[in-house]
């Protein structure tokens, strides 16, 4: 049995006045993935935020309760959300390059947190960095080209480059997917397996498919509130609650 | 309900529909034309008055450059050369230069010379020292009042005393004409020259470096301050009350008439700081104030524009907030803020009234080499020209004006140009 990586307790998160998540308590295992699913606006993709404290640009965002990554407490005035943020990637849901070369990409996040001294060293991690992202073949020739001239599904990988490059122990995944087509969506899945033996991952996902391929561990979110979680396989057979029962099921949602 | 009633109904509502479709793009193209037809009028009187002026009339003068007029000899040095007499020189050249002349006649004539016929002497002398002791035949420029009468901008045929040059003038000048003494050419003395109390040598290369000199001042202080300010209000202010309040009031400051940016140049640059009056700098300053809300407004307009994700982008590999900002949010709203910039400028360029309040409306005939020196500006320049009384003032300030419009349409070709040159899709 792995450790726990993460641990939630009790997370409430208010928009203004409007609570989005109600005393979600989570346990998260280490090098596991974690697929969080529910119907839109359930508040899976508000609970990923508050793990690498991303909701802190939202203003009018509250979050009270307790996550503790490492057994230390992230919800907090005094966390340095710079170094958690270094040790919790994040890929989105719409590929996000930057503007800039394949290169400066995936260089950018070592470069800012002086991993490296010398350009062989940074020439190295981002190489490295690409092959685990199944990404460095397709674009060893042209790592000077603009990352925006990729494919929907190259970007993809090309931003979860830049999320390992700077070595995170967690990846969240906000959907990333959900813009790319099936084979392009089957490329990201078999990269996801492959991360697993490095890297914890949490994958928010609308596609129960997805979820049941990828993941070992499934979390139900529906109208702010995680209604079960458990091993993906019991989840998608034979779930405890009713009302997973019926989102598996397509009843709704 | 009927059927072919209703279908009767729709096809009349669609017949109307069309019908409005069609009003409102006849509608659009005359207003289009309208609009169009103004700026081709406006242009064409600024051309048709103004196209003169890049002319000048010119004389060909004989003169005597002897050596004892001239209290000068071969061997003389350059500094005395400097000294030599050339008025005489030149009093010589139009005694001589009818035949016959009455001393009365020899008053009028040399007003058919411009002042600065002197120096254009003496600087044929100075390049070629070794015409001293012969006589050349020299074209020089001729007053603005012959100048004028050839362009056909005055009236020979009105009565002798609302003339600027009597009968007797005028039968010199025929007779010049009549002898090909007289020609027009290109006036380099119009971007070579600052203002002048006669308009054949007053030119805008005066008024021109003025508003180059104020137009650096302004980018430098409002640039780097808007940069800063809108990167502020947009990315790190907190959104509440005062900021709020800020942002209203940046609104409001963007409307406030210019002269009350004079007002408080006056009032609190010269009069409390003490700068130098008539200058650049406090000219610059003063517009930079005016500009500042224009391109505050531009600079968030386009920092807004960028897309947020970027920012997230680099805030979830661990990128500090000013990093995110300073390394992705800005370089992508660069060209809109730099087009911003040019628009504020180009709204500085044109503006008069704040000049006029910290006196950049002062006589300045000469080319300032610095911030701090006296100078006029371009728009103050062709305010002056217009009050001018003198005819050959008119043509000078519908020329200034294609000066001015041009510099405008450059400036406003460069932000074009680096708004796509430097505009990045993602």
């Amino acid at each position: 049995m792995s450790n726990s990586k993460i641990l939630a307790n009790s997370v409430d998160v208010y928009y203004g006045s409007k609570q989005a998540l109600f005393g979600i308590s989570m346990d998260i295992k280490e090098k596991e993935v974690t697929a969080l699913i529910g119907p839109s606006g359930c508040g899976k993709s508000t609970f990923l935020r508050c793990i690498n404290r991303m909701n802190d640009l939202i203003e009018i965002c509250k979050v009270s309760g307790s996550i503790k990554v490492d057994n230390e407490e992230i919800i907090s005035d005094i966390t340095d959300v710079v170094s958690l943020r270094s040790k919790i990637g994040m890929v989105f849901q719409k590929p996000n390059p930057f503007p800039k070369s394949i290169f400066d990409n995936v260089a950018y996040g070592p470069t800012i947190h002086g991993l490296v001294d010398s350009k062989n060293d940074l020439e190295e991690i981002v190489h490295s960095s690409l092959k685990k992202a199944g990404l460095f073949d397709e674009v060893k020739d042209r790592l000077n080209e603009p990352g925006t001239s990729l494919s929907g599904g190259q970007q993809q990988r090309l931003c979860i480059a830049r999320a390992i490059a700077v070595n995170p122990e967690i990846i969240l995944m906000d959907e990333p997917c959900s813009a790319l087509d099936p084979i392009a969506t089957a490329i990201i899945e078999e990269l996801i397996d492959e991360l697993r033996l490095n890297y914890t991952i949490i994958i928010v996902t609308h596609s129960m498919q997805q979820a049941a391929r990828v993941s070992q561990k499934t979390c139900f979110f529906h109208l702010g509130e995680l209604i079960e979680t458990g091993e993906t396989n019991k989840i998608f057979t034979n779930p405890d609650n009713t009302k997973t029962q019926d989102y598996i099921t397509g009843r709704f949602g | 309900m009927n059927n072919s009633v209703a279908k009767e109904k729709i096809v009349s509502l669609r017949k109307k529909r069309s019908l409005e479709d069609m009003r409102f793009k006849y509608y659009g193209f005359t207003a289009m034309c309208l609009s169009l037809a103004v700026l081709v009028f406006l242009l064409y009187t600024i051309f048709s008055k103004g196209y003169t002026a890049f002319q000048k009339t010119i004389v060909l003068l004989e003169v005597d450059y002897n050596q004892e007029v001239l209290k000068l000899t071969p061997d003389s040095s350059d500094e005395e050369m400097e000294k030599g007499k050339f008025f005489r020189v030149k009093k010589q050249a139009i005694e001589n230069f009818f035949p016959d002349l009455s001393k009365s006649d020899i008053k009028l004539v040399k007003k058919l010379f411009s002042i600065n016929v002197d120096n254009e002497i003496k600087d044929y002398f100075l390049d070629n020292p070794e015409v001293i002791n012969t006589k050349q035949q020299i074209w020089v420029t001729a007053h603005s009042d012959v100048d004028q009468l050839l362009k056909g901008n005055s009236r020979r045929d009105v009565p002798e005393d609302r003339r600027k040059l009597n009968d007797i003038q005028l039968s010199y000048v025929d007779q010049l004409v009549e002898e090909n003494r007289v020609k027009q050419v290109f006036n380099n003395f119009f971007f070579t020259k600052a203002d002048s109390r006669h308009p054949e040598i007053a030119g805008v290369a005066g008024s021109f470096m003025g508003s180059l000199f104020t137009l650096f001042t302004v980018f430098i202080l409002s640039f780097p301050i808007a940069i800063g300010a809108s990167v502020y209000l947009e990315e790190f202010a907190p959104k509440n009350r005062i900021t709020e309040l800020i942002e209203v009031n940046i609104s409001n400051l963007a409307a406030v008439p210019s002269i009350v940016f004079g007002l408080l140049g006056l009032g609190v640059l010269l009069n409390v700081f003490g700068l130098p009056r008539s200058t650049p700098l406090v000219g610059g300053s003063v517009l930079a104030l005016m500009t500042l809300p224009t391109i505050i407004i531009a600079c968030r307009a386009s920092l807004k524009a960028v897309p947020p994700s970027i920012k997230e982008g680099a805030l979830a590999v661990g990128a500090t907030k000013t990093q995110a900002v300073f390394h992705h949010v800005v370089p992508l709203a660069l060209p809109g803020t730099l087009t911003g910039t040019i628009i504020g400028l180009a709204q500085a360029l044109g503006e008069t009234a704040p000049l006029i309040m910290i006196g950049m409306i002062a006589f300045i005939p000469n080319i300032p080499t610095g911030l701090t020196e006296p100078s006029a500006a371009l728009p103050v320049q062709i305010y002056l020209w217009v009050e001018s009384a003198e005819r050959g003032f008119q043509e000078k300030s519908a020329a200034a004006i294609m000066v001015i419009l041009i510099f405008l349409f450059m400036m406003n070709a460069i932000a074009v140009f680096l708004r796509n040159r430097f505009e990045r899709k993602w």
